[in-house]
């Protein structure tokens, strides 16, 4: 469903992304694994466009999302996590949600401003779906607190329920289980496999080697900007070139 | 246009852009400690011309003007430590309309200690028609003691930035304040430096324009405004660069009189900003990258 | 959320009381002329509410509303008093007239005029308004903090030197002899013209007519912020502007849409001071006019358009009964200041903080 065919992305004379092509199947989790520095967040702002491709393309179903906006690919169905969380402060957890199901909307700013019965119907199908993706994450009852007020395991797993109010065909998770504990981790893992299991495609850039070993059908491995392997997880783990470059020299294969 | 007029507007143009120049580069200095832009800034013009003619009065003029800077480096020193230093983690809003509120403070203090006349310190050589003529040039005195003050300030400045401790650590606390803290460098005390050398810079080229332009209450928010656009042509944080857009707009302004009334004089300057906000907002002389710099 | 609905719903309630009592008190004490101020901030008010939308929900900062009001105020004040008899033989006026757009009407010195009617000239003057904001909301939206505070002071700035400057808007004068702005023809329910002016035998109407204006506003304002999708999403952006653009939200467009929106409050605003006071001044498009709405913003917490609409009304009503004497100015500065410094989430915020207030139902924390 998402292909890249050959993108670059360079600041000034920095080649971050070097010619890299890949394609996520519809319904698979992929995994994007690199060293610091590998270029996974260039990629994954690339996809998201946020930032613009030097050249190359990306398509989603087909169709080609580079030069769209960050917001146009949300419509597309694209939705995001970020490493850094982003939430939205001054809001209730509910209305974070609900943002993220802006896209499932249609009433205009002037709608806003008249309460028709045909917006408050909207609005209450937004609440409702929110409401359930707040369940679905099992934080239902975080629902009226301030985003501000969270712990930090709340506030990833509102941004993923943020994300999934979209109803995307893809979802982007950007270290999903960065600052979580081991079992929080293996929580995450079991989430994102039911995730799955609701037909959305998931591409995720991770660092925590059990997460991406346990949970992705595949795995992309970037080097200094280049593809350096794409595989499935037990060949990664067995490739030479991959120990090298992303474990190092002193690590032995995980597990 | 005559060559005589045309060099009557050139060093006027030059006299009023040292000016800016001083309160644009007033602006950098709190910016680069602070990331806050000063709405008081050309309050401290206004203070410093405003404290040495009273001051005038009784004591000698160099006297009046070194103390009227002083109270006015005082005055900035109180405002860092009374308003901005003890604020945890304020948003750029919150300390944009502190400096908003500090600015009118001052003004309406001005205006209920010395009221609505418009005031104005003796030529400090000479009077008012007082020239020099070199060919088509008529110089008058005070403008070469505004030239002479406001260069040897930028002079100064430089080289205390980069040839003192204190200035290098105050550059590096624009630069990255939490590695400068931790080298040890009290970055609190350089941000309340920065206030008052900017109260300091203002309030003498406040007193050494005076005799030109007169003081008045209100005479700080244009000024503020037209630091500011200088500040911007030259883009924000670049003190240099502030020196040659402060000087620029001091040109354009003077000669705009030929082509717009003057009661749009002030428009002019305006529109300038808005222009090179809407087109270039980092500046005339630097890119997005460079601007990410500060320098001063 | 439905909790929120009925609070707000009961605080429109008991101002909607307030506002019939504070009437009722006056007509029994034979205080009326504090009607008169009560209007004019109602006004204000409305600007007030309307700056408290892109400021406090939307976060992005305006020093130049005031211009927004002057361009409202004097281009429905310009039209209203522009003689168009010398030009009545033209087709265009000929066309106009037949239109309806324009009226004829006796100013004090018992002239003739014809004149463009006051809704033409108000429509105009809001539509003007609007296209002026969205003009400038373009460039200036992309600018952030100190830089889009100095672009709209900047343009405040240059509406207050227009109209300083020209000679169509009165210079230093301004625009006087505004004709009252006709609600309802005279014979339809009353004897008289029922209009927006500032003749004392129609000061009770125009108090309502103010405080139905400012309360319709704020429901509007209210409906969109709390209940809306493109409020929520304004209120997102002001959280994140990326996370928000991820879900979707076209952000610059949502900025440019509440700046329009907030400057047409302003206009509209513009156009009935303009007509009650029956004139207007360049003082109305100083830069302090603008600092002033918004320190009266902060005041009333930022990000609460209740608090906005108290503060705006109480302060302005304070204000223009000379309260503060020759300290207006400084005491506005030394809120802004004060409220930044001490209780930057407004004065009402802090009085939830007081003991005494747990004794009221404190339904803001009940539904959360």
């Amino acid at each position: 469903m998402l292909e890249l065919h050959k993108v670059h992305k360079h600041f000034g004379g920095l080649q971050a992304v070097d010619n890299v092509s890949f394609t996520v199947a519809t319904g698979c989790i992929k995994g994007v694994i690199g060293p610091n520095g590998a270029g996974k967040s260039t990629l994954f702002n690339l996809i998201a466009c946020n930032t613009p491709l030097s050249s190359g393309s990306i398509r989603l179903n087909g169709r080609e999302i580079q030069g769209l906006k960050a917001y146009q690919t949300a419509a597309l169905g694209i939705a995001r996590t970020f490493q850094n969380i982003k939430l939205f402060s001054g809001m209730k957890v509910l209305e974070c949600v609900m943002v993220g199901a802006h896209t499932r909307g249609r009433a205009g700013f002037l709608a806003g401003m008249l309460p028709l019965p045909k917006h408050r119907r909207e609005e209450a199908a937004i609440r409702d779906k929110s409401m359930a993706c707040l369940e679905f994450l099992n934080i239902a009852d975080l629902a009226h607190s301030p985003t501000d007020a969270l712990a930090f395991g709340q506030q990833r797993a509102v941004e993923l329920a943020r994300a999934l109010a979209a109803d995307p065909q893809l979802l982007l998770l950007d270290e999903p289980a960065a600052g979580l504990n081991i079992y929080e981790t293996a929580e995450l893992g079991r989430l994102i496999t039911t995730i799955r299991e609701q037909n959305i495609t998931v591409l995720l850039v991770e660092h925590d080697m059990s997460l991406v070993m346990d949970i992705c059908d595949e795995i992309v491995v970037l080097s200094s900007g280049r593809k350096l392997a794409e595989d499935s997880p037990t060949n990664i783990q067995r490739n030479p070139e991959v120990i090298a470059a992303y474990l190092g020299e002193d690590h032995e294969p995980a597990r | 246009m005559s060559l005589e007029l045309f060099f009557q507007y050139l060093v006027a143009g030059i006299t009023y852009g040292a000016v800016y120049a001083v309160v644009a580069v007033g602006f950098n200095i709190i910016y680069n400690s602070t990331g806050i832009i000063n709405f008081a800034q050309g309050e401290f013009v206004m203070l410093g011309g405003m404290i040495a003619i009273s001051l005038v009065q009784w004591l000698p003029l160099a006297w009046a003007i070194a103390a009227a800077v002083a109270l006015t480096m005082l005055i900035g020193a109180l405002m860092e430590l009374c308003c901005i230093r003890w604020l945890r983690q304020p948003s750029i809003l919150q300390m944009l309309i502190i400096t908003i509120g500090i600015s009118i403070l001052l003004r309406e203090g001005a205006l209920h200690i010395w009221g609505e006349g418009i005031r104005s310190l003796p030529y400090f050589y000479g009077d008012a028609i007082t020239a020099w003529t070199f060919g088509p040039v008529r110089l008058s005195p005070q403008v070469v003691w505004v030239l002479l003050a406001c260069g040897c300030m930028v002079a100064a400045l430089h080289l205390f930035f980069n040839r003192s401790t204190l200035g290098r650590e105050m550059r590096a606390c624009a630069v990255n304040r939490t590695a400068a803290a931790l080298c040890g460098i009290k970055t609190r005390n350089m941000v309340t430096l920065s206030f008052v050398l900017s109260a300091g810079m203002g309030a003498l080229a406040g007193c050494m324009i005076s005799p030109i332009t007169y003081t008045q209450y209100d005479s700080g928010a244009a000024l503020a405004l037209k630091g500011f656009t200088a500040a911007i042509l030259g883009g924000l944080g670049n003190s240099m660069a502030a020196v040659a857009a402060g000087l620029l707009l001091g040109i354009l302004e003077a000669f705009s009189i030929t082509l717009v009334p003057l009661a749009f004089q002030d428009a002019v300057a305006v529109s300038l900003l808005l222009l090179i906000l809407f087109i270039k907002p980092h500046g005339l002389f630097g890119s997005s990258a460079v601007a990410r710099l500060k320098a001063f | 959320m439905v909790g929120q609905m009925r609070t707000s719903q009961a605080k429109l309630g008991l101002l909607v009381a307030a506002v019939v009592l504070v009437q009722f008190f006056t007509s029994i004490t034979g205080t009326e002329y504090y009607l008169t101020q009560l209007t004019m901030a109602a006004y204000y008010g409305l600007v007030v509410i309307g700056l408290c939308a892109l400021m406090g929900y939307a976060g992005q900062i305006s020093i130049g509303h005031a211009g927004f009001f002057a361009i409202g105020g004097y281009i429905s004040a310009l039209l209203t008093t522009y003689d168009l008899t010398p030009f009545a033989a033209s087709p265009v006026v000929g066309l106009l007239k037949q239109a309806g757009l324009l009226f004829t009407w006796e100013n004090l010195y018992g002239e003739s005029l014809l004149t463009c009617a006051p809704w033409t000239a108000g429509l105009a003057a809001i539509t003007v308004a609007a296209l002026v904001a969205l003009v400038l909301g373009v460039p200036v939206l992309k600018l952030r903090g100190h830089y889009l505070a100095m672009a709209t002071l900047g343009f405040g700035t240059i509406i207050y030197r227009m109209v300083l400057a020209l000679p169509a808007f009165g210079e230093a004068d301004g625009i006087s002899q505004v004709p009252g702005f006709v609600l309802l023809p005279a014979g339809l329910l009353s004897p008289g013209a029922i209009m927006i002016t500032g003749e004392s035998n129609l000061r009770i109407f125009n108090y309502y007519v103010a405080w139905t204006v400012l309360l319709l506003g704020l429901l509007l304002l209210l409906n969109l912020m709390t209940r809306s999708r493109s409020g929520r999403a304004l209120r997102a952006l002001h959280g994140s502007e990326e996370a928000a653009e991820a879900c979707g939200v076209d952000t610059s467009r949502a900025k440019l849409q509440v700046f329009v929106l907030s400057a047409v409050y302003a206009a509209l605003a513009g156009v009935l001071l303009t007509h009650f006071n029956e004139g207007i001044g360049p003082e109305e498009a100083t830069v302090m006019k603008s600092v002033r709405y918004v320190a009266l913003v902060a005041v009333g917490g930022m990000t609460s358009l209740w608090g906005a609409l108290i503060m705006g009304v109480g302060l302005s009503f304070l204000s223009l009964r000379g309260v503060f004497g020759s300290y207006d100015d400084a005491v506005f500065g030394l809120i802004l200041l004060a409220v930044m410094l001490f209780a930057p989430g407004g004065l009402l915020q802090l009085s939830n903080r007081i003991p005494w207030r747990r004794l009221w139902p404190a339904t803001r924390h009940r539904q959360s």
